[in-house]
C-alpha cells in the first residue's frame, strides 16, 4: 500500500473516534508543549543572564592590589601600594590580548548639595573607564581625558546618588561638594541596579583619578586597573599576561605570592551560563518523563483499539492483507496520534513560552532545536508505543479473528 | 505414495494438473492441552474448474475445518492441498496471504464488511492489498457492484443495507480481484428464504460464466443449487454425488411470492 492511503486510512479510523483519539492525544501534547515552554522559557532566563553578565562584561580582566606578607602577617587584599599607574601602562603596551585599560582608585566621602547630603565611595579613573564597563549615560557626558591631565573638579553621578541628592531634577552644571571641594556634575550613569553580588552599583560618584589622588586621597597608589581583553576568549590570555608582567615588573621571585589579584569575568559568566543550561535540561527532562507517560497512553490506547478491531483486522486478513501491511496500517495510527499531538504540542508550547516571557518579561527564546527534536521524539514515541499493538494485530489468527464478537 | 510422487511431477510441471483443486490424505488436528482434537482425518478431493460444489455436514464433521483449509486461512497438519498444481501447504504465511488476495474470494456467513465505511470501500478493500493503481480500485469495486445489482448504493454504509444486500456487497468484494474460486461459508445463514434463493441465483450466475463456486451449508435446500455436493462426517468424505434435478435460482424466484416492504 501506498503511503498516502496508509495515511488515509489511519485517519479515518482515528477520526471514527474522535474523543478517544483527542484524548489520547492530549498526552502528547502535554508531553511536547511542556518541553517546548520549559526549553523555551529557560533558554530565554539563560539569555537573559548571559545579557546581565555581558552587561559586567565578559572580557573584563580585574586587577586589583593584593595582599602582602609582612613578617607572617597577612594584611589582606588592597593593602599593598604597589599597583601603579605605570603598571597599567606597561599592561596596555606589553600585553597583546589587553585592548583598553582604565585605572581606579577610591575614597569614602560625604557629599552634598544644598540641604542633602549623601555617604557614598568615590571613584577616579579615566574616560575609558565608562566604554571598557559598557556604562552608558542617561544624561550629560563623562569627564574628558583633558580633565584627568588637569585635575578637574568634575563629576559623573551614579543614579542613586543623583536620586538622593536632587529628587527628580536633572544634577548636570550643577555644583556638588566632595567633603570641601566643589565639583561641577557633567554626567549621569544610567541605572545598572545591584551588581551580582547584591552590591549597589549605582550608589557611587566618578571623578578623574589626577584629581582624586591630588585633591582627595593624597595618595599615587591605583587601587585597581580595569583591563578589557580583545574578546572573552584572549580573557584568559590576558589574565596570564598581566600576571606575568607584573611579578616581573614587581620583581616577585619564583615561589614568592602574587601582590596583586588579577581575576577573569569570563569565568564567573560560564559558571552563571552553565547554571542556567543545568537548570533547562532538568526541566526540559521531567518534561519529557510526560511525553514517555503520553507515549504509554498512545500504547493502552493502541492495544484496546486492537481487540475492539479484531474482526476488522479478520476480514483484512481474510482478503488478503500481509502481517506487514496490517502493521504498517497500525503503527501509521499511532504515529499519526503522535505527531498531531506533537504539533498542537508545539503550539501550545510557543503560546506559553510567549505567555511566560510576557509575564515574566523575558526575552522570547524559542528554540528550533527544541521544536525538530519535539517533532523527531514523538514520531519515535508512536512508533516506539504504537509497534506492539501493531504486531500484535499483525500476527492475529484470522480464524480466530473472524469468530471474535 | 503413488499421490506424492504424482503431486511432485504436477509441481515440476512434468504433467498438467487438470484438477483446480486436489487434497490428497488431508490431516488436521488441534491441540487443546493434553487432548489431541482429530478435525480431518484424511480428506481426498479434487474438484476441475467450473465446478458449483456444495459442502454439507453436521456441526463438528469438519466441513469449516476443510473450508479454512481450502480458504488458505490455515495449514493442514499433513497431507497435500494442490492449489492450480501449487502444494499450498508448503508455503509461508505471505504467500498464503497473497493466494487469498488474488485466487480467492470469500463470501461469509456474517457478511463480514467494515462498519462505517461505505460498499464501494469495503469492496476496494481486497484491491487495496493487491496493490492496483487508485483509479483502477475504484473502477473494478464499481464494476462488481454493478454485477451483483448494487450500482446505485454504492456511497451507502453496511447499516443502510438490508442483509440480502450486504451478503452481495461481500460477494462484490471477493469478485472484485477476479479469482479462480469463490468460496462461501454458510452465506444463507443470516438471511430469509427468499434472499437465500436471490443469493443463490447470483452464484449460479457466476458459476454459469465459468466461475469455480465451493459452497459450505447445512441446509440440503440450499446445496441444491449446486452441481455437486460433498457430506462430511467424523472428519472424512462419507459422501460425493453429483445433484440431480437440480433448480435453477432464477425459475424459483417468480413462484416465490414477493415480500414487498
Amino acid at each position: 500500500m501506498d503511503l498516502i492511503s496508509i495515511l488515509r486510512i489511519a485517519l479515518q479510523a482515528l477520526a471514527r473516534n474522535k474523543m478517544r483519539s483527542i484524548l489520547t492525544m492530549l498526552g502528547i501534547i502535554i508531553g511536547v508543549g511542556a518541553v517546548i515552554a520549559t526549553v523555551g522559557v529557560g533558554q530565554g532566563a539563560q539569555q537573559q543572564v548571559q545579557d546581565n553578565i555581558a552587561s559586567l562584561g565578559t572580557n573584563l580582566v580585574y586587577v586589583s592590589s593584593g595582599s602582602v606578607n609582612r613578617g607572617g602577617l597577612r594584611l589582606g587584599s588592597g593593602a599593598t601600594k604597589t599597583l601603579t599607574y605605570d603598571d597599567m601602562k606597561a599592561i596596555l603596551q606589553e600585553s597583546p590580548a589587553v585592548a583598553s585599560a582604565a585605572p581606579g582608585s577610591s575614597a569614602a566621602a560625604q557629599v552634598v548639595f544644598d540641604n542633602d547630603n549623601w555617604y557614598t565611595r568615590v571613584n577616579g579613573t579615566e574616560p575609558q573607564f565608562f566604554d571598557i564597563r559598557s556604562w552608558q549615560m542617561a544624561s550629560g557626558a563623562s569627564f574628558t581625558a583633558g580633565d584627568v591631565r588637569t585635575s578637574a573638579d568634575v563629576a559623573v553621578l551614579g543614579e542613586t546618588v543623583r536620586r538622593n541628592l536632587f529628587g527628580s531634577a536633572d544634577p548636570v552644571g550643577e555644583t556638588v561638594r566632595i567633603g570641601n571641594l566643589p565639583f561641577q556634575v557633567v554626567g549621569v550613569l544610567t541605572a545598572k541596579g545591584q551588581s551580582g553580588m547584591g552590591a549597589d552599583q549605582d550608589d557611587a560618584i566618578y571623578v578623574p583619578i589626577t584629581t582624586l589622588q591630588k585633591k582627595i586621597t593624597g595618595q599615587p597608589w591605583l587601587q585597581y586597573i580595569v583591563v578589557s581583553a580583545v574578546s572573552q576568549a584572549a580573557s584568559y590570555a590576558a589574565q596570564d599576561q598581566i600576571t606575568a608582567l607584573l611579578r616581573d615588573r614587581h620583581r616577585i621571585h619564583p615561589g614568592q605570592e602574587d601582590d596583586f589579584q588579577v581575576r577573569n569575568l569570563a569565568d564567573v559568566a560560564q559558571l552563571a551560563d552553565q547554571s542556567s543550561r543545568i537548570m533547562t535540561l532538568l526541566l526540559a527532562s521531567i518534561a519529557g518523563v510526560s511525553l514517555i507517560v503520553g507515549g504509554i497512553g498512545i500504547m493502552n490506547i493502541m492495544l484496546v483499539s486492537v481487540t475492539e478491531r479484531t474482526r476488522e483486522i479478520g476480514i483484512r486478513i481474510a482478503v488478503g492483507a500481509q502481517e506487514d501491511d496490517v502493521l504498517k496500517q497500525f503503527l501509521s495510527e499511532a504515529v499519526v496520534m503522535s505527531l498531531i499531538g506533537g504539533a498542537i504540542g508545539i503550539l501550545f508550547g510557543v503560546a506559553a513560552s510567549l505567555g511566560i516571557s510576557n509575564v515574566l518579561r523575558w526575552p522570547i527564546s524559542i528554540s528550533r532545536v527544541a521544536v525538530a527534536a519535539a517533532v523527531v521524539f514523538s514520531t519515535m514515541v508512536g512508533i516506539f508505543f504504537g509497534y506492539y499493538p501493531a504486531r500484535k494485530a499483525a500476527k492475529l489468527d484470522p480464524i480466530e479473528a473472524l469468530r471474535f464478537e | 505414495m503413488a499421490t506424492l510422487v504424482q503431486s511432485e511431477l504436477v509441481a515440476r510441471g512434468v504433467i498438467e494438473a487438470e484438477a483446480l483443486i486436489r487434497v490428497e490424505e488431508l490431516h488436521k488436528y488441534y491441540n487443546l492441552g493434553e487432548t489431541r482434537v482429530h478435525a480431518l482425518r484424511g480428506v481426498n478431493l479434487e474438484i476441475a474448474p467450473g465446478e458449483f460444489v456444495a459442502v454439507m455436514g453436521a456441526s463438528g464433521s469438519g466441513k469449516s475445518t476443510f473450508m479454512n483449509l481450502l480458504g488458505c486461512l490455515d495449514t493442514p497438519s499433513s497431507g497435500h492441498y494442490l492449489l492450480e498444481g501449487v502444494d499450498v501447504a508448503q508455503l509461508a504465511k505471505s504467500e498464503l496471504a497473497t493466494i487469498r488476495n488474488r485466487k480467492l474470494g470469500f463470501v461469509f456467513q456474517g457478511f463480514n464488511l467494515l462498519a462505517r465505511t461505505t460498499a464501494l470501500e469495503n469492496v476496494e478493500l481486497p484491491t487495496l492489498y493487491a496493490h492496483l493503481p487508485k483509479e483502477e480500485r475504484a473502477e473494478r469495486a464499481r464494476r462488481a457492484l454493478e454485477m451483483v445489482g448494487l450500482g446505485g448504493r454504492m456511497e451507502h454504509l453496511p447499516s443502510q443495507l438490508s442483509g440480502g444486500q450486504q451478503q452481495r456487497v461481500a460477494i462484490a468484494r471477493a469478485l472484485v480481484n477476479h479469482p479462480s474460486i469463490l468460496l462461501a461459508d454458510e452465506p444463507t445463514g443470516n438471511l430469509d428464504s427468499r434472499t437465500s434463493v436471490e443469493i443463490m441465483q447470483i452464484f449460479q450466475d457466476l458459476n454459469d460464466r465459468g466461475l469455480t463456486v465451493i459452497l459450505v451449508t447445512h441446509e440440503p435446500d440450499i446445496a441444491h443449487y449446486a452441481k455437486r455436493t460433498v457430506v462430511f462426517h467424523d472428519g472424512k468424505i462419507c459422501r460425493d454425488e453429483p445433484v440431480v434435478n437440480r433448480p435453477r435460482a432464477a425459475e424459483v424466484l417468480r413462484t416465490l411470492p414477493s415480500l414487498a416492504d
